[in-house]
């Protein structure tokens, strides 16, 4: 089945059979990585634009950097450098780039939707690298596509996501990823950040810890984020912690085989123990190493690339 | 001003429980029973066959954004859209910029509705002081200004303390008291209905909780002072419940429904379409079909379009930063009797009377009847004419609607206000 897709705007669009192509490109690129020379020529002459309206690290770089691998030109616009900080609509900002002649958008925005809204004005392809509470489709292929490096499937395998479920984009990525592969996912956390309108998303909701931990094969761990949180939804991070934080006892209650994952920034010793971030269960940067990959094959394929050409075609 | 003679319509108003085929005779801008030969000579006459002849539609709910926001809408281009839309009768709130919270400001908005107003448009004042929700405006001034209520429409009273106070007040002067029922602790930063949508599409929820808060707060309010309180565009079940037992004890309550809660629910902002976007939000399917049975058993008494113009490059916008609100005013009657008419099987009659005489009703407004010697505020359309809406081509200066595009059933044909024409074969004459 060829690639046809332009923009990836959601998980929640994607089938099954997308997802398993992308995953597919990425462990090609993954194994191009690996060499010495580390950079194909596949984007040669194409300029990405990373539209950063929210800060970002970690995603930011890895964009950065997998649209370098593929021999992009890549132009970073964040929000304070941008002119929406002097009134400018969005609609305008992304005319303006696509004017210049750029040939895909990356974008990271506060609001929910306005990948999709930028995908509906744009006659070039819009990567979704994180819009509000709604969807981080790249973070939701690479948590998969690490999980399955280390499953090998996730047909029927229990993962819980922990924590702080409401305002998390990576979540509801995750919830549309793993359902699709037929993993069996419990949310867990307090109620207000969990709440039971995510059963509606077809996952188990929970907020007894042990329970949902019991076996699972996968915990990921999701940060606090204060910023987004206008009124209190936990009395205290201390609360919290002693509430929900994973440490060494309660990560005794999963498979042990499980694996621990988090898509990053840590708050060490709130959401989890130092020990366990560091220790041999955690694939955190696993994750981040697997995120270059698999947005090089977001990058490759949403440009016209086709998941079977990426040896042949886009090698040295 | 020459007689009218409308032929051969079908005659509903509900004022008389008339509903049957033949003519209305206007004259000197009031109903009469008949005219006389002479006059029958005279008189225009209009071809009613095929068409129902009912009041004009009054609409207690419009925004119509002048003074200050006339690049959204003006009271010449909002009284328009209302004759399109068959409305003779509209009423405006005063969330306009600067609020309409003195009576120089209702004086300027009565000036305007002098000067440029094709039908009826009759303001409220603001219960609060720059709609702060925290000192009464000069209520008895705006009263003698001729405001029709008082509301802070958009931005509800939150201290239960003012608003009692602002009920009693406004109670010695005969005045309803409109309230916008929203809890608004609890809708910090919500742009839409909080539930499965709102978390599939990771937006801020507006739970309906926060409106039956209010709404409940309002019967007790009510019942307490004995003040009449105007549930404004109730977009919840449970508000409903609240509102049916609180009248079955003789509570001076009294609530409207919007076409869009009854027509939509928030499964339509799957794509993000501001279009969409309104406050309170599109709701669940048991809310719309509660909203439905709310208006079956009067519960709701009539039907509000809260017509909120914004111009397209204000609604083109993340959703988040778009503003709330749609036009409604042209496409009100088309609307209500597919959604009411023709899938819930109201009778017509009881259409008409929901976005007629109930309407006046609430306000003790003049309007609402075909009696001999009413003023000769008239509507006629044609219930199976089938044409396709589209907002640009329509007389509001805006045109954010969900509608266009959409092929509708039902037509206004003719709108007549004092006994003038004003609307005729979709021109404004």
């Amino acid at each position: 089945m060829p690639w046809t897709r332009r923009h990836l705007l959601t998980i929640e669009q994607l089938s099954r059979e997308e997802i398993e192509q992308i995953h597919a490109t990425a462990a090609a690129f993954k194994r191009i990585l690996g060499r010495s020379v580390k950079k194909v020529p596949a984007l040669r002459g194409k300029t990405i634009v990373n539209l950063f309206l929210e800060p970002s690290t970690r995603t930011r770089m890895a964009f950065d950097m997998a649209a370098k691998r593929l021999s992009a030109d890549v132009i970073a616009v964040e929000g304070s450098s941008s002119s929406t900080t002097k009134g400018e609509t969005l609609r305008d900002t992304a005319q303006n780039i696509q004017a210049l002649q750029a040939d895909m958008i990356v974008i990271r925005h506060a609001a929910a939707g306005s990948p999709l809204y930028l995908s509906r004005i744009l006659d070039i392809p819009v990567i979704n690298a994180g819009d509000g509470a709604h969807e981080h489709p790249t973070q939701g292929l690479l948590d998969t596509f690490t999980m399955l490096e280390h499953l090998g499937s996730l047909q029927g395998r229990k993962v819980v996501i922990l924590g702080d479920i409401l305002f998390s984009r990576v979540a509801r990525s995750n919830i549309h990823a793993l359902t699709k592969l037929g993993a069996n996912v419990t949310l867990v956390g307090p109620a207000t950040l969990v709440p039971h309108w995510f059963t509606g998303m077809g996952v188990n909701v929970s907020y007894d810890l042990r329970s949902a931990l019991a076996d699972a094969e996968v915990v990921m761990l999701l940060r606090i984020q204060h910023e987004r949180q206008t009124s209190s939804h936990f009395p205290s991070l201390g609360e919290y912690t002693s509430m929900f934080g994973l440490n060494k006892t309660r990560a005794g209650w999963l498979h042990p085989k499980a694996i621990i994952m988090h898509p990053g920034p840590i708050n060490r010793g709130v959401e989890i123990d130092s020990e366990l971030a560091d220790g041999d269960r955690s694939v955190i940067l696993e994750q981040v190493t697997n995120g270059i990959a698999v947005r090089m094959a977001v990058l490759y394929l949403c440009s016209g690339g086709q998941p079977e050409t990426v040896a042949a075609g886009s090698g040295q | 001003m020459p007689s009218l003679w409308i032929t051969n319509a079908r005659v509903i108003d509900p004022a008389s429980k008339r509903d049957a085929v033949g003519d209305v005779f206007i004259r000197d801008g009031k109903f009469a029973a008949s005219l006389s030969a002479a006059d029958k000579k005279r008189a225009k006459k209009i071809d009613g066959k095929g068409l129902v002849a009912c009041p004009g539609l009054v609409d207690i709910h419009v925004h119509f954004r002048e003074p200050g926001q006339t690049h959204k809408e003006t009271i010449a281009t909002g009284s328009r859209a209302a004759a399109a839309g068959g409305f003779t009768t509209v009423v405006c709130m005063p969330n306009t910029s600067p609020p309409a919270d003195n009576a120089g400001t209702i004086q300027f908005i009565q000036d305007a509705v002098e000067r440029d107003a094709v039908v009826k448009v009759l303001p409220t004042g603001c219960i609060t002081v720059g709609m702060k929700g925290q000192a009464l405006a000069p209520i008895g001034s705006l009263k003698r200004a001729g405001v029709v209520a008082i509301t802070d429409d958009g931005d509800c009273v939150q201290s239960n303390e003012l608003m009692r106070r602002a009920i009693e007040y406004a109670k010695m002067f005969d005045l309803p008291v409109m309230d916008h029922c929203q809890d608004a602790s609890m809708t910090q930063g919500a742009v839409m209905n909080e539930g499965v949508m709102s978390t599939r599409l990771g937006l801020r929820g507006w739970p309906n909780a926060a409106e039956d808060l209010i709404v409940a707060r309002n019967v007790v309010l009510s019942e307490y002072t004995g003040g009449h309180i105007h549930c404004q565009h109730i977009s919840s079940k449970f508000s409903i419940d609240i509102i049916r037992r609180a009248k079955s004890r003789g509570a001076r309550i009294t609530a409207e429904a919007t076409p869009h809660h009854i027509a939509l629910t928030d499964d339509a902002l799957a794509t993000y379409d501001t279009h969409f976007k309104m406050n309170p939000p599109l709701r669940t399917e048991d809310d719309r079909l509660a909203i439905i049975e709310g208006l079956r058993d009067g519960t709701l008494d009539c039907i509000g379009t809260d017509h909120a113009p914004h111009t397209d490059y204000e609604k083109d916008k993340e959703f988040d930063y778009a503003p709330n609100g749609i036009l409604g005013l042209e496409t009100a009657l088309p609307v209500c009797l597919d959604v009411l008419v023709r899938r819930s099987k109201f009778k017509l009659p009881h259409l008409i009377d929901l976005m007629t005489r109930r309407a006046a009703n609430i306000l003790k407004l003049p309007a609402g009847t075909l009696a001999p010697g009413a003023a000769a505020d008239l509507c006629l359309f044609d219930p199976a004419e089938k044409w396709k809406y589209d907002a640009k081509a329509g007389f509001s200066k805006s045109s954010n609607s969900p509608w266009t595009g959409q092929t509708m059933t039902g037509r206004v044909k003719v709108t007549i206000v004092d006994g003038r024409v004003v609307f005729q074969n979709g021109k404004i004459l």
